[in-house]
């Protein structure tokens, strides 16, 4: 295939996904927007006027960075492995094996369809936030490349997911028992700095913890770990993540018999 | 016309749309589904695979289009390795499958424009192709329905548009006609009798209904138990037929069967009788004989199928054969135990 012919395969695939989640917009762009709007409301105005200044900033004015960054992190994940699995499970995904599309493309759609979904909500989410408080921007580009590479990492582990899964219940055990645990310890509601040493050296443990701190430091300029190690460690994780993705796909796990 | 010119046409023609060597498939669980198969397919020919389910046929089918790994074997399509470039091979295939692979919630027209996509098809180039396959397998007006809500005689059509889009030289289509009515299973088959005619398109074709491959198929391969037991063409294949047995409507009333010499017969009711013939026996000498006796025929048809007369003999032969084999391995097996 020629360049040409790539950029249409890889286009054809990324407007599929993005029409995908636009038709169905009442099952994946409304309900964060309502989530979220009821975390500002409850946490955010009503808790959060009681527990005063976290970091320096008011509550709510702390944990829009955070939640902004779990929409992005949820919806990333759950449009490719519901997308990706549902393709399997329809046999859809046929059309695309039995054409000359590589799998590179074939990867490179689905991640960035589901990178579109995290972009959106995130953006919505960020649009409802700015009812509740203003968010001035300490680093427009980090705070975009953090969220970019976040949602590619995990529209990535959404694609692993949807690999391995052999029923529907099989692509919501991760997001449930493993993806919001880990959110809502990565300091989304709260700094690690108030945990005892032992509980804050655990959370450094947690992946989120440095992308949901990156996230805000670009926006807020406050950040309980290193930037750059945490941007480093994100794009390794990206590469990783990607190599894993191709070869199981280039193998055929759960596509090819 | 120069002569490295011809040379290149000639190799061209010479090369197979399908050629198949060797190819061994054993699932996860140890089943061999294939057991070293060769088959070729010419360019332009409209050929049969048969067998029994579970026979290998669609894994065969499922290799050749990707969707099936192999586990030993080549496969060339128009003279490309898959293992080599499977990119430019799956450009000369469409694949027409048994079950739907579409997703049902996307409209009809853009499954198809999706499809053209993944070839690398520009935008305005994939519209008007997906007009004028839709229109030529009657589904224009549906162009903006979900395809859950087409029929299951649409819902094959579709997939035929489909696979048809990136005008590919081979088409599979594995029993493309299963659940469909009776007039809708011809016009398909007109459909593709044009392309195979008029476009050159290499047809390959797996069915149940014997009659079908009897009719629109030149060349056959039959497949048992992971082994071709059969490969020839499909007249080659009826001449081996020993006997035919034809069902006579008669003009008079009949009594009792006609007696016609060195033909066996039997009554039917009393306007029709059926003849028994062997291979070498001619139809023009029971006319003779009925005429002399002075009974008119009104029409005339053969009793069942003759081509699944011959696909049941030769799966047959072949599990008979294998039944032996295994005994005697089992034998000598003990044997030397």
């Amino acid at each position: 295939m020629s360049v040409q012919e790539y950029w249409i395969a890889f286009t054809t695939i990324l407007q599929k996904e993005i029409s995908r989640f636009t038709r169905i917009w009442a099952q994946t762009l409304l309900p964060p927007a309502i989530t979220m709007t009821l975390y500002f409301v409850i946490f955010g105005n009503l808790i959060g006027s009681r527990i005063g200044e976290m970091g320096g900033f008011s509550y709510m004015q702390f944990i829009v960075p955070g939640l902004i960054m779990m929409s992005v992190i949820t919806n990333s994940y759950s449009n490719v492995v519901s997308s990706f699995y549902g393709a399997r499970f329809q046999k859809s995904i046929e059309e695309l094996l039995v054409s000359p599309t590589p799998n590179w493309i074939i990867l490179s759609g689905f991640v960035l369809g589901g990178v579109a979904r995290g972009l959106t909500v995130g953006f919505i989410v960020t649009v409802l936030s700015l009812f509740f408080t203003d968010l001035h921007l300490h680093n427009l580009w980090i705070t975009i490349l953090v969220v970019l590479m976040t949602s590619i990492l995990f529209a990535l582990g959404g694609f692993v997911n949807a690999m391995f899964a052999r029923s529907f219940d099989d692509i919501s055990i991760v997001p449930t028992f493993i993806l919001t645990p880990l959110t809502y310890l990565g300091g989304v509601f709260y700094s690690i700095s108030l945990l005892p040493d032992f509980w804050q050296g655990v959370s450094m443990l947690n992946p989120i913890l440095y992308m949901v701190n990156t996230f805000r430091y670009g926006i807020l300029g406050v950040s309980d770990i290193d930037v750059v190690y945490a941007l480093s460690a994100v794009a390794v994780f990206i590469v990783a993540m990607f190599t894993l993705c191709l070869t199981l796909l280039n193998k055929g796990k759960g596509i090819r018999s | 016309m120069p002569v490295s010119a011809l040379n290149c046409q000639k190799v061209f023609l010479m090369t197979k749309a399908l050629s198949i060597r060797g190819l061994k498939k054993v699932y996860g669980n140890g089943f061999v589904a294939l057991k070293g198969i060769d088959l070729d397919v010419e360019q332009g020919d409209f050929f049969a695979l048969l067998g029994p389910n579970g026979a290998g046929k669609s894994t065969t089918l499922g290799i050749v289009s990707s969707l099936v790994n192999k586990s030993e074997g080549s496969v060339s399509i128009f003279g490309v390795d898959i293992d080599k470039d499977f990119s430019k091979a799956k450009r000369f295939l469409g694949v027409v499958p048994q079950e739907f692979n579409f997703n049902q919630f996307e409209k009809v027209k853009d499954i198809v424009l999706s499809q053209a996509g993944y070839y690398g098809i520009p935008r305005a180039e994939a519209k008007a192709r997906t007009e004028t396959f839709l229109k030529e397998l009657g589904l224009w007006d549906k162009r903006d329905n979900a395809a859950r809500m087409l029929s299951g005689g649409m819902k094959r059509r579709l997939m035929i548009a489909r696979a048809l889009i990136h005008k590919p030289r081979l088409l599979i289509l594995d029993e493309p006609t299963a659940g469909v009515d009776i007039e809708l299973r011809r016009s398909m088959w007109e459909f593709i009798k044009k392309i195979n005619r008029e476009e050159g398109t290499t047809i390959i074709l797996t069915t149940h209904y014997l009659e079908e491959a009897e009719s629109l198929c030149r060349n056959i391969a039959i497949i048992d138990q992971g082994d071709i037991v059969k490969n020839t063409t499909i007249k080659a294949l009826l001449q081996q037929l020993n006997t035919e047995v034809f069902i006579m409507d008669t003009v008079e009333k009949l009594t009792q069967a006609p007696q016609v010499e060195g033909f066996e017969t039997q009554l039917l009711d009393e306007h029709s009788f059926e003849v028994v013939m062997q291979r070498g026996q001619h139809l023009n000498d029971v006319f003779v004989q009925l005429n002399t006796v002075g009974i008119g025929i009104s029409s005339m048809r053969t009793k069942s199928n003759r081509l699944e007369e011959l696909f049941v003999e030769l799966v047959e032969q072949d599990r008979n054969k294998q039944g032996a084999a295994n005994r005697e391995s089992d034998q000598k097996d003990k044997v030397s135990a």
